[in-house]
């Protein structure tokens, strides 16, 4: 357990480096003085020489690029350009949005998903099956951001139950998390609908029918829980999707989240936030990567003792 | 009742005992009926690109303020129609769909081609290498598979800029990895049956066997690789056109219509609607092609349905 | 004749795929007395495992089905019950292990978990008094330290230890009948053995029936008291171990025991016989059956009428029968 734990936290610190080298490598390789770059336009000269220093431009690479990361630590992400506050806090103010949105579709889908893919595997071929196949296709060939639009269209324009944008309650959150979901959904419905079909020919399933097991609880025991193992193994880098997407849904939306928040400061060249939010967002990613493995050898006794293979 | 007995009583319905014989080699022939018409849409969408200047009623840049903001199979005075409408310039939504075409399936294409020969390039050296070459490679696998790619693509795109061919750059990271390791894991489980061969063998033929062996193992999943691909990174390049990021107006993309789309919701539904759709259909039709070619290569998911 | 514990009368299971209809069982009859240990003997394919899956309607239901027969278990016919009713069978009243230790145990729960399962379905116990009993199954199957083995899993225990669990799960609520499915086969010879006197020693204390399932003749010598042969999903010769070794009537079951090394040529058959007997052919595929007798491509005394007829199971002497013309 130890040494599988140890090796992914390992794996995990080395990804926080790659992510600081990146984004350093970000600012350092856009065209222009990476002082000026980190300044608002008309900034005096004093300013300007401090900012040098500060990032140690006098200085090696190496040397910049060790202060970088030093001011990473310390909790310095810069102060943004455009509303001369300091970036971690402004990404902070942004993040709870995001991670609504993020988690909120998580949870939609995961509930959706995993009780349909299941019933679809025991109806194989049944217009049940069929029909959850065909939703599975449409899931994943339709572009959540078009999805977020027609349902805007739909349920805010047309017919006006829900905001058609902006924060608020949760009643602004429906529509988002709900186009953000889908193509998650589809994706695990199908993993769990062939994980099932799967094990549910397995030797140990089997076995638990000899037993006198119900053959709902041999569905739902025995073999819903090695499909889990499957899933939480895609579960990590599908959140990175969602997150990828839920930058684009925040504009869908106008929800003031970390995605708008990036997408507004490329678009001001307000370089800091830029960094400061990348920094962030790649920083949580890998944090969620490194907690969903610790859940895995909760679930899949096998990962503790056997030797930590790359999954 | 009836749903409990199904799989271990051997007393079943009439009806189910038919599904049941039936369902199975009914989803075979469905899934060969799908792939053709997901055949059909992806030859359509090529023609469409290739041959847009000669499909499309209009010129996708032709400004009219006269016409603007015009619903779709709306009639001028003058006798000009617009199927789908028109923009907020006055300019048909048609035509720029299908000039739309030729971006998507142009980028989608050039980097699946640019990310799978980085992707098989990188591979061989891992697989055949080995050491800390293998290593570093893996790491940098790693290491991109730990940021969101979307927002590795923003950041990359706000140093290089907008544009067709910075757009192909980025685009063709997005899939590498999925090729490398593929390629790598063939190339390592070649070199260990040949490794024997290998002591007796001259260096130049190694090189020699180790392509004649890992291409027809390789060439398959490939294709089946290569066709997702080309669906998800069609989607990533709308999304990026989409905030704003991708091929720079005026030229028509279909995410820079949905942005429009967008903001004249209220007021123009088809903008939106029209260009989303046609990405949908693309997509799909990759999509059903790519299962077709999985089921058709692979013997044994084809018979297991 | 007291009433056997099992028993089996016309059993029809057959699979129907695209490619036709394969009598996987076509009309076996068996009894199992109580306490009584029978062989079932045959070789890959000739449907031994799919009548004990018929037993206990195990049989994946597309493609297979149970077409026709009886299997009474005390008098009472199984294939009349609900699934209700047959699932409060299975586990309970009548066993089943496998051949493969290393796939039949679900690798994410513990064992103690997976053997308690059954005592907590059939016997109602709370989870404590159930991973006590475990404990002490696992001790009569010869397991060392239980305590510590029952939050132990699968992975973690080598094949014969993990066929020992199977038994312990199997028996742990002494089941009248025992249906063990080539349990040794995937063994090491010595775990073989040592797996087989555990059985035998369980049987003594639990007047527990057991139908033994195997290919192997030697298996079939030392644990059996009664023998069942089977071939191409019909029964072709039924007696006790030692008339069936003694002398067999069945010219199959006479080239399985020539096919078998010995090293005493005890049967008068074999003696002079130094080279091992192989049957010619190949066994027939179940959906494209010969016509007339099963066996009689590949026999050596076969007659006319073995081509045009199949012969039915007769009774030649006490206890021993046999499908077969010759012994009409």
């Amino acid at each position: 357990m130890k040494a599988y734990l140890l090796k992914r936290l390992a794996h995990g610190l080395l990804a926080i480096l790659g992510v600081l080298v990146v984004v350093f490598l970000l600012v350092r390789l856009t065209p222009g003085d990476p002082a000026l770059l980190m300044l608002p336009d008309l900034a005096p000269a004093d300013a300007v020489q401090a900012m040098r220093h500060q990032l140690g431009l006098d200085r090696s690479i190496l040397f910049q690029f060790l202060i970088f990361v030093k001011s990473v630590l310390s909790g310095n992400l810069g102060e943004s350009i455009f509303y001369r506050r300091d970036v971690l806090g402004l990404v902070v103010q942004a993040l709870p949005v995001t991670v609504t949105l993020t988690f909120g579709s998580m949870i939609i889908a995961l509930l959706v998903a995993i009780p349909t893919g299941v019933i679809s595997a025991t109806r194989q071929y049944s217009t049940y099956d069929n029909l959850t196949m065909i939703g599975v296709l449409l899931g994943q060939s339709v572009p959540t951001f078009w999805l977020g639009i027609m349902l805007i269209l739909f349920f805010a324009v047309l017919w006006p139950i829900l905001p058609t944008s902006g924060p608020g309650g949760w009643t602004h959150y429906v529509l988002p998390c709900l186009s953000l979901s889908t193509y998650m959904l589809a994706l695990i419905t199908r993993l769990t609908r062939s994980g099932m079909l799967e094990i549910l020919n397995e030797d140990y399933v089997r076995t638990a029918r000899a037993k006198g097991v119900t053959e709902k609880v041999v569905i739902s025991k025995h073999a819903l829980s090695n499909t889990m193992v499957q899933i939480v193994t895609v579960l990590g880098l599908q959140i990175g999707t969602l997150m990828g997407g839920a930058i684009i849904t925040e504009k869908v939306f106008a929800l003031p989240g970390v995605g708008t928040l990036i997408i507004q400061a490329i678009e001001l060249r307000d370089y800091p936030v830029v960094q400061g939010s990348v920094l962030m967002t790649a920083g949580l990613f890998v944090l969620i990567n490194f907690l969903v493995d610790v859940l895995y050898t909760y679930i899949d006794p096998r990962i503790s003792f056997a030797s930590p293979g790359s999954r | 009742m009836g749903a409990e007995r199904k799989q271990y009583s051997y007393r079943l319905s009439l009806g189910e005992r038919l599904r049941q014989r039936t369902g199975g080699p009914i989803r075979r022939l469905l899934r060969h009926r799908l792939a053709t018409v997901g055949t059909l849409l992806v030859l359509a969408a090529i023609v469409c690109a290739l041959a847009a200047p000669l499909l499309a009623p209009y010129d996708p840049l032709e400004q009219d303020l006269r016409f603007r903001l015009k619903p779709p199979l709306w009639r001028a005075p003058e006798g000009e129609k617009f199927l789908l409408g028109t923009d907020q310039f006055g300019r048909d939504v048609l035509s720029r769909i299908i000039f739309g075409s030729r971006v998507s399936l142009a980028v989608g294409t050039a980097s699946v081609l640019l990310g799978g020969s980085l992707g098989l390039f990188l591979g061989l050296c891992a697989g055949f290498f080995g050491g800390w070459i293998d290593d570093v490679i893996m790491r940098l696998a790693d290491v991109q598979l730990s940021f969101p790619f979307l927002i590795l693509a923003l950041c990359i795109i706000a140093i290089l800029g907008s544009g067709l061919i910075n757009l192909i750059i980025v685009l063709s990271l997005y899939g590498w990895v999925v090729y490398a390791r593929l390629i790598r894991a063939s190339v390592l489980s070649i070199k260990e049956i040949e490794y024997v061969q290998a002591a007796r063998a001259i260096g130049q033929s190694t090189a020699k066997i180790l392509v004649k062996h890992i291409l027809p193992n390789v060439i398959a999943p490939f294709f089946v690789i290569s066709s997702f691909q080309v669906a998800r990174i069609i989607i990533i390049e709308a999304s990026l056109g989409f905030l704003g990021l991708g091929v720079p107006p005026p030229t028509p993309t279909w995410g820079n219509m949905l942005s429009d789309g967008r903001e004249y919701l209220q007021e123009a539904w088809w903008i939106g609607t029209f260009p989303g759709l046609a990405i949908a259909v693309v997509v799909l039709g990759i999509n059903l092609l790519g299962d077709g070619l999985r089921d058709a290569l692979d013997p044994k998911t084809y018979l297991k349905s | 004749m007291p009433l056997p514990v099992l028993r089996v009368q016309d059993l029809k299971t057959y699979f129907y795929t695209g490619a036709g209809v394969t009598r996987a069982v076509d009309q076996i009859s068996y009894d199992i007395g109580r306490g009584e240990i029978v062989g079932l003997v045959g070789e890959s394919g000739c449907g031994k495992t799919v009548s004990a899956l018929s037993i206990l309607q195990l049989i994946q239901s597309p493609p297979g089905r149970i077409v026709g027969g009886r299997i009474e278990l005390e008098g009472r016919n199984l294939l009349d019950l609900g699934t209700r009713e047959m699932e409060s069978v299975r586990g309970d009243q009548i066993s089943m292990i496998f051949q493969e230790p290393m796939s039949s145990l679900n690798p994410i729960f513990s064992i103690g978990e997976q053997v308690s399962e059954s005592l907590r379905i059939h016997r109602g116990l709370s989870k404590r008094a159930a991973l006590d009993q475990t404990v002490k199954m696992l001790e009569l199957v010869g397991i060392p330290s239980p305590e510590r083995r029952v939050s132990e899993y699968p992975h973690q225990m080598s094949g014969g230890m993990r066929q020992r669990v199977m038994i312990a799960m199997a028996l742990s609520c002494q089941p009248k009948v025992l249906i063990a499915d080539e349990p040794t086969t995937a063994l090491d010879v010595t775990i073989q053995a040592q797996i087989l006197e555990l059985m035998l020693s369980l049987r003594q204390e639990l007047n527990m029936a057991i139908l033994l399932i195997t290919h192997d003749l030697g298996v079939v010598a030392e644990t059996t008291e009664r023998v069942v042969v089977m071939y191409a999903g019909k029964v072709v010769e039924e007696a006790t171990a030692r008339t069936i070794f003694r002398s067999p009537l069945h010219p199959y079951t006479i080239g399985l025991l020539g096919s078998v090394p010995s090293l005493d040529n005890v049967t008068r058959e074999r003696r002079g016989r130094e080279r091992l007997q192989e049957i010619p052919g190949l066994v027939p595929s179940l959906d494209n059956l010969p016509a007339g007798c099963n066996f009689q491509p590949r026999c050596a005394r076969a007659m006319d009428v073995c081509l045009g007829q199949e012969p039915d199971l007769k009774e030649i002497e006490a206890g021993h029968l046999v499908r077969c013309w010759l012994h009409a």
